[in-house]
This record gives C-alpha cells, structure tokens and sequence, in this order.
C-alpha cells in the first residue's frame, strides 16, 4: 500500500513547488498547497470508504514495509488504523484552512511560508503513520524545524525568544525518547537476537519492572512536553502568542496532539505494568493541568495568550482520559482531541482576524466589537461556548465521557476535573464580555467577516457541531483500537512476563520462539 | 618489497608524488591556478588508487605500516576532505595579495600525514605521520604572514603542538622501555606503572591534537587567527585521523572499571560540556564553531569507551558526517569572506537567508547537522553515537550526550536565528559566489543530505571496513 507514502510525499513535494513557485506570483503557493492537500483529502476518502466493517483489534487499514537501514533494523514501516485515521483527517481539515486563514495575512516570502507549513503537515501525517521506532522519532524531529521558522520568521513581536524556547524544550524532550527507543531496541536485540526498530517486533518485550518504568519515562518526557501536561507546559503560551495564525492553529490543533497519540500508540501497548503503575500521578497531573490552565487564562489580558492556556487546560482531558483507562474515557480524550482541535483552531483564527484587523492582542483595548463586527463577534461567542463545554458540541461529548470514565477510575480527581468545567464557563464568558460586549470604542474601525473568513469558520462550526450531534462515526472508526487498549488489563504482578495483547502481539512471540 | 606491497602503498606513494611535482612546478612556473590543478589532480589520482590498495588489505608493508581497510577508509576521507579543502581555498587565496602556491604543497605534505596516521600501527610512523601534518599546519595557520592575528594564531600552535609532540615522544620512550616493543599491539595492561605513566603522556598529547578538555586552550586562538579553509583543515583532517590513531590504540586499553576508562569518561564529560557553555558566550561564528569543535570531539570520545563492533562503525560514521558539515560551515565562512577580513561576524550572517538564500541555505542546513536534526548527516551521525553508548550501557555519558545537544541549539539557533533575520529591505546581492567554492558547497550540500536520508550505502561501506576489527 504505497498510498500511505504518498500521503506523506504529496504535501513535501507541494510545499517544494509552491516554494518555488513564489518567483512568479504570491498567488501560485498557496494555490499549489491548496491542492496538494485536496489531493491527499481524496487519497484518504479512498482509503476511509475501504475500511472494512467490524474491524479486529490490532488489524491495521493500510499498512506498508519497507527496509530503509537495514543495518540498524529500521524500516519503512507505516500503517493506517482508526486512530491514525481520524487524526490524519483532523491534519488535512486544519492544514486546509491554517492556509486559507494565512491568505492575507502572509505577504511577505510566501513560498517559504508554504513551505513550511506543507512540511510541517507532512511530518505530524508521518508522526501518525510510523510503525517503526525510528521513523517515528524522525518525523517527530522533522516537523520541529519548519515549525521553528515559521513562529521566527512570520511571529509577533517576542518570536525570537518563543522560537528558541519552543524548540529547546521539544528537542530535549525527544532526545531522551530517543534514548528510551534504543534502550528498548538494544533489550529486544539482545533478548531475541533481532535488532529492530520495528513497534509490532518490539511489542510485548518482557522488561523488567525497574527498566520499563525508565524507559516509559523516557517516551512520556517527550509526549507529556508535546501535550503539554503542567510543569513542562512553559514553552507553549510564547510559542502560541507568538507564532502567526497557521502556526497557532498547526500547535494547538495537531502538534499537541501528537503527544496524546504517542501515549496512547506507544507508551500504554509498550510498557503496560509500567503505564499502570504510573497511571494514579499521571491523573493527579491532569487534574493540575486542567485546573491550572484555567486559572491562567482566566489572567490574561492578551487574547492569544489565552487562548494558549486553555490549551493547558483541555489537553488536561485528554490525560485524564488516557490515564483513567477505560472505554469510555478514552473515547472521550480521542473526542478530546478532536473537538480541541477544531474549537482552539477557531479560537485562533478569530484572534488572528482580529490581529490583523486592529494589530493588537490585547483585551483591555478591545472592547464592543460586537457593534462593529456582529458576525465575527458571533463566531466568537458560539467558539467559547464549544470550548467552555456546551451541550451540542463536540468538547461536551468529549469531557463528558473523560468524566464519566475517570469517575469509576478515581472519584476525587474526577470532581476537581469537574470543577475545571466551571472555571472553564469562568474565562471563556469573561473573554467574550471583555473583547466583545460593553461600549464600542470609537477609535477602533473594523471591517466585518470577508466571504473567505465566514467560510473558514462556517466549516469549523460544522465540523464541531457534527462531533457534537453525530460522533458515532468518529466512535465507530476509532472503537476497535481503543478496545484493544482496554483490553490490556494490566496483571496484578509485576513480574517480568508481560501480558500478552490479544490480536498481535501473542502471535508474534510466537512466531518470534519459533526458530 | 613485492609489487602488491607497491599497490597498496600506491595512495600514499601518490600523495607524495604531488608535493615534489608542485615544488617541480612551482620553481619552473609560479602560477596559482596550475600548482592547484596539479594539486587536484593528485588528490584524485590518491583517491582513484585506494579500491587497488583495498584488494591487498590487510598488509603489512614493511615494519612501518598496516594497510588494512579502516586505515584506508581514513585515508579516503582525508584525502576527499583535502580536496575539499582545496576547491575551497582557491577563490580564497585568489581575492588574498601572498604567495598563494605553496599553500597547496603545504596542503598535500598535511594530507599524507594525516594518512600516515590513519595506517600507522606502531610509534615509528605513528610520530612521522604526526610531525609531517603538524609541520605543514604551523606554516598554514600563519599564512598570512601580514596578520597579526594570523601569525599568532602560527606561534600558539607552534608552541603547543611542539609541547604535545615531546609528551608523545617521552611517552612512547616510556613504553618502549616497559613494554620492549614499538607496536601498539606491543602495549598489554600488565606493563605496570611505566607503561601506564608513557599512555597517560601519549593521551595527553592526542588529547591536545584533537582540542579535547583540558587540552583545548590553543583551539578558539587558532581557528579564529588562521585562514578559514586551514580552520576547516584543522577541524576535519587534523582531528579525524588522530582520532582514528587514539580509537586503534586506545580501545583495546579501556576495560570499563581501569582508570583510563575513567580518565577518558572525565574528558568527554568536560569536553561536551565546556565546548557548549563556552561556546553560549561566543560572538564570533568561528569561535563559535571552535568550541562546537570541542563538544563534538567530546561526544566522539565516548566511541573510546563504548564495546564490540559498533564502536569502530559508529566512531567511523560519525566522522564522515562531521566532516562534511564542518567543512560545509566553513566553506560558508570562506565563501563570505573578503580580502579585508574572515567573515567571522555575526552581524556578517544577518539577514543572509534574503541577501544569498543559497549560502544561507547550505550554512542552516549544516548547522542543523552540528545540531543533529534529522535529514542531515549529524542526525545519523549522533544516533549511532548514541546507539554505541546505549549498548554498551554508558548511561551516564548518554544522557549527558543529550543534555548537551539540547544546549547546543541555543548557540546554532542563535545563528540560525540571525541568518533568517527580517531585514528592513530586502535587496538580493549579485551572486559573487565563485564557480568551485559553489560546486564544492552543493556537492557538501548534497552528500549531507544524501548520508542523513539514505544512509545505507554508506553504513554497508562501514560495515566492511570493521568487519575483523577486535
């Protein structure tokens, strides 16, 4: 199935044309990304109207293997689930309009510009593609250099700093993962003889206790930095804040995501006891971040800045939800991050219109807008209603059944959880009465929404009404992996024999035993 | 001597030929442009002699030296690196008022001792090959005879490396004296405390070689003085094959738990570090990338302690990936360079990105792989460093190997960030870009990105060069 490498080659050679392109006509990259997008969106349609009904755990969509190193045991090993599915759609919906959304507000080096941000498309597709240890790492790696530039190039004011910031503390978090994936490629090797990088080889690798659970936190210093989960969030209000309008709705739409994906695709199948034994902090600091987030936000005064922080606070969710364990939260924090993705993305679109309709972020010099711009202060007021959490859209759904999930796992957590609701109805009515209600100033002129803002947004108020009113398709594609999440009960003991996990990994031992 | 003893002498024997030819040429015509064809032509005629010295490794030729295909992996990346080197220096010497021709004899005569390094096995040649390179390098880094920053830079390392050559020498008198025999194969770790004191001196002065902590003094004076392709020549040539010297006589030597193990651990442990932090403090781009220097060699010298196979074919890719990039970070330096001074400035790289997009791509491109970011060289290059320490369980040297590549982007971005710099206009310069030093950076450009996405020809290369190696 080479179509999943094309998914990831169509927008790397899109990005180099419209890169090139740029010499004739500022027109021409975002036309060329445009359709090399609209072309992976049907490659992918294709793919989704395949899919099976009633698939097994463990039974992969798409799937493709490749050697690429074969002395090190790295391969080209990509594969298509519900998961990765439902991800790749959310990438090419949000890769779609972080362009449409840059059309006017990017005049300067817009070839560079696409260029980037295809790049960056196509490495977070790779992130949820790879199937080999390696891949996974360098696509995670690729993806940070594009998103360097374009928060440095095309940033706000301070983008120096949040630039450098945001890369340090990515870069650091995935070299120790590194470090993690060649602990894990080295056991393996010398347990089996095979030296691989391959994840469904590497599942189910008996570990010892003491070297999975430092192996584990090797992974998670780098997905709970991508998540970001409350103490190793300080990269992400300046890089959010800073970054231009694609490059916010890139960061908090996908690049977070990736975080979660990589807890729930490699560090609760490879290291299970570990991930359990782990499990009680990890809720404890999702109950901190979502709290935490929201009492930030609830602080600032520069829209952006806030928006960042209810970031913290959502992507909290998702960790509670992964964390809880259970069918039902983990539908939630995938449903988490989907409707994150689409609700944030919104928010900063509307605080890019804004920027570049009053060249500030600043709250305390907005301030009636709704007189002067009723439709975009509308889409303003449904987003904040998403994002606090209202029945109808898809973050209810979402942080309903993290809620309900956490609830048989821990109930204490779960109320403080609960509470991050109501502090979230807190600052998402305070941003909209600040920015948007009260006394028009006169000194502020504002044009309304253009035809390709209204559409812009138009399609994001269906999207995440569609995940609020009808998820059963997002359930039903992504059900059959999270089951096979929930079926690995992690055993009582914590001995080195791993459990197996049914669907895969028992047949690979096997296969591996066999001489 | 048999004739399959002359093949595979042939490469060195070629090297050699090319510095009488150029003095040749030179006393009957003193022209720049001919002594670096002549020069070329040698170098690639060395090159085009190596697959027939291959076929008759491994060989002892005489007493002197072994020919076997890890000394001449070496010597090919010395020798394609000099090449480098020489496309570089041309237009370089050419905007320069000097006599501009023996540089290249002086490049050749560094070139072989550099090879003779790489092949040596025993002291005799190992302080031959030693004295032919630093030689050479005295009268490179003060060519320009005009500056005074050039000359000093001549004199430091003239002093220092004549310091480090009589520790080697007092040392391997040492040795001799314990051991009776000249072959590093000679050395056992029952010698006793004669032995040991002759290898401490012996480390000390390969120590200085390769700019390591606390040997490393001379190596921001020297590359900052010297002209830009000597600092490129120094960095890659200079270090790589007294690396692959240090690695045959050292490893066999450090058993994890013998206090050279422990000496060793205390110098790539302070050379990571002390390169990085130093380098924080850097405004100038080739100090910045003398310090960098330090750190890399700090994280190759963990290749000295690491176990098995994987730490010849690590320390080997490693090297070939860090040549490329240095020599691509100062060939942007050269090329930028005018006849008043180096570019050396940060404010020379400001805004380069809108000035030269091309420079300014190379140079990002090859400070990302000093970074170790993927689709370059470095990447590749540090994962198997990485992978060699993991599997042999140096956790602590890996874990400081991350927290220091994680310090190293804050001085590469910091460049980077400067090269991508907003400019108030943009106004692109007519491209002044001569023809070699253009061809060499998109042939270092290439080989970057080709070593960092397809490593595979490559690492099977290396595979069969170490493959018999202890």
């Amino acid at each position: 199935m080479l179509v999943l490498a094309w998914l990831i080659i169509i927008p790397l050679l899109g990005g180099l044309s419209a890169w090139i392109s740029a010499r004739w006509s500022d027109r021409w990259p975002r036309w060329i990304s445009l359709t090399a997008l609209a072309v992976d969106c049907v490659l992918l349609a294709r793919i989704w109207t395949g899919v099976p009904e009633g698939l097994v755990p463990g039974a992969w969509i798409a799937e493709m293997n490749t050697p690429w190193i074969p002395q090190f045991g790295i391969g080209v090993h990509l594969a298509l689930d519900g998961l990765s599915l439902v991800l790749v759609v959310l990438t090419l919906f949000l890769g779609i309009l972080s362009i449409l959304c840059s059309w006017t507000e990017i005049r300067e080096r817009v070839g560079f510009f696409h260029l980037n941000v295809m790049a960056i498309l196509a490495g977070i597709i790779g992130v949820f593609l790879a199937l080999d240890l390696f891949l996974f790492y360098f696509f995670w790696e690729l993806m940070l250099v594009p998103m360097y530039f374009l928060i440095s190039i095309w940033g706000h004011e301070n983008r120096g700093y949040a630039s450098l910031k945001f890369f340090i503390f990515t870069q650091a978090g995935g070299l120790f993962m590194l470090l993690s994936i060649l602990a894990l490629y080295f056991i393996h090797g010398n347990r089996t003889g095979t030296y691989t990088f391959d994840y469904l080889h590497l599942l189910g690798t008996p570990l010892p206790p003491l070297a999975a659970l430092w192996i584990m936190l090797g992974f998670l210093a780098s997905f709970l930095v991508k998540l970001p989960a409350v103490p190793f969030h300080p990269w992400l209000p300046d890089a959010h804040t800073e970054a231009p309008t694609a490059g916010s709705v890139i960061l908090a739409g996908l690049m977070l995501k990736t975080g979660a994906y990589g807890i729930l695709r490699f560090v609760l199948p490879l290291f299970p006891e570990a991930a359990h034994v782990i499990a009680p902090a990890m809720l404890v600091l999702a109950v901190i971040g979502i709290l935490y987030g929201a009492f930030l936000s609830f602080a600032q005064t520069d829209l952006k800045r806030l928006v960042a922080y209810t970031s913290v606070s959502h992507m909290g969710f998702v960790l509670l939800g992964i964390f809880a364990w259970n069918r039902t939260s983990l539908q939630g924090a995938v449903m988490q991050m989907l409707a994150h993705g689409v609700s944030t993305g919104a928010l900063f679109v509307l605080a890019g219109l804004l920027q570049e309709r009053l060249h500030t972020r600043d709250m305390d010099r907005m301030g009636g807008l709704w007189s002067l711009a009723p439709r975009l202060s509308g889409m303003a007021l449904l987003f904040a209603l998403a994002s606090l959490g209202l029945p109808g859209f898809g973050n209810f759904v979402a942080e309903f059944l993290v809620l309900a999930g956490a609830f048989s796992a821990d109930r204490v957590v779960t109320a403080f959880a609960a509470a991050g609701m109501v502090l979230a109805a807190v600052y998402s009515l305070w941003m909209v009465q600040r920015a948007f209600q009260g006394e028009a100033r006169s000194a502020l002129s504002l044009s309304d929404l253009s035809l390709r803002e209204t559409g812009i947004l138009a399609a994001m108020v269906i999207a995440i009404l569609w995940l609020g009113l009808y998820p059963r398709p997002v359930f039903d594609t992504t059900r059959p992996v999270l089951n096979g999440l929930q079926y690995i009960i992690p055993s009582p003991r914590l001995d080195a024999q791993a459990t197996p996990l049914p669907g895969f990994t028992g047949e690979e031992r096997k296969r591996e035993a066999l001489p | 001597m048999t004739g399959r003893d002359v093949t595979a002498l042939m490469p060195f024997l070629a090297l050699l030929g090319t510095a009488v030819l150029i003095m040749l040429v030179i006393a009957f015509r003193r022209d720049h442009r001919t002594t670096m064809l002549v020069a070329v032509a040698g170098l690639a005629v060395a090159v085009a002699f190596l697959p027939g010295a291959a076929a008759q490794a491994p060989r002892a030729v005489t007493e002197l030296v072994t020919i076997d295909l890890y000394g001449l992996y070496y010597t090919g990346l010395v020798v394609l690196a000099t090449l480098v080197v020489a496309g570089l220096s041309y237009p370089y010497l050419a905007m320069h008022d000097l006599y501009r021709e023996e540089y290249y004899l002086l490049l050749v005569t560094a070139c072989l001792g550099s090879s003779v390094l790489a092949v040596s096995t025993q002291f005799v040649s190992f302080f031959l090959g030693l004295e032919i390179l630093s030689v050479s390098l005295y009268a490179l880094t003060a060519y320009h005879r005009h500056s005074r920053a050039s000359t000093e830079a001549g004199i430091k390392y003239l002093i220092l490396a004549a310091v480090s050559s009589a520790f080697i020498l007092f040392g391997m008198a040492l040795i001799y004296a314990a051991s009776g025999s000249l072959s590093f194969s000679g050395i056992t770790p029952d010698n006793g405390i004669l032995a040991a004191a002759g290898l401490m001196m012996v480390l000390a002065g390969l120590g200085f070689k390769l700019a390591v902590v606390p040997f490393h003094f001379w190596t921001p004076d020297v590359y900052e003085g010297a002209p830009a392709p000597v600092a490129a020549f120094i960095a890659t040539v200079s270090k790589g094959a007294v690396f692959s010297l240090a690695l045959r006589l050292f490893s066999p030597l450090s058993h994890p738990g013998s206090s050279l193990f422990m000496i060793v651990t205390g110098v790539a442990i302070l050379s990571m570090f002390a390169g990085n932090l130093l380098a924080l403090l850097q405004q100038n781009v080739k100090r910045i990338l003398a310090y960098s220097s330090i750190s890399h060699m700090g994280y190759l010298v963990i290749t000295l302690l690491t176990a098995g196979e994987l730490r010849w074919s690590a320390s080997a890719f490693y090297l070939a990936a860090y040549f490329i990039t240095s020599l691509g970070a100062f060939g942007v330096v050269t090329a930028l360079s005018t006849p008043e001074r180096d570019a050396d400035r940060l404010e020379d790289y400001a805004c380069l990105a809108w000035r030269r997009p091309w420079l300014a791509a190379v140079f990002t491109a090859m400070l990302l792989s000093l970074a170790g970011i993927p689709l370059t060289a470095g990447f590749i290059g540090k994962f198997s460093l990485a992978a060699a320490g993991v599997g042999s369980g140096l956790w602590l040297l890996v874990v400081i190997l991350v927290i220091n590549s994680a310090l190293g982007l804050f001085y590469y971005l910091r460049i980077v960030g400067a090269v991508f710099a907003r400019p108030a206009e943009t106004r692109r310069e007519p491209g002044t870009l001569p023809t070699t030093s253009g061809a060499v950076l998109a042939c270092l450009f290439l080989a970057l990105v080709w070593v960092g996405t397809w490593p595979g020809p490559l690492m099977a290369l290396i595979e069969r060069v170490v493959r018999g190696l202890p």
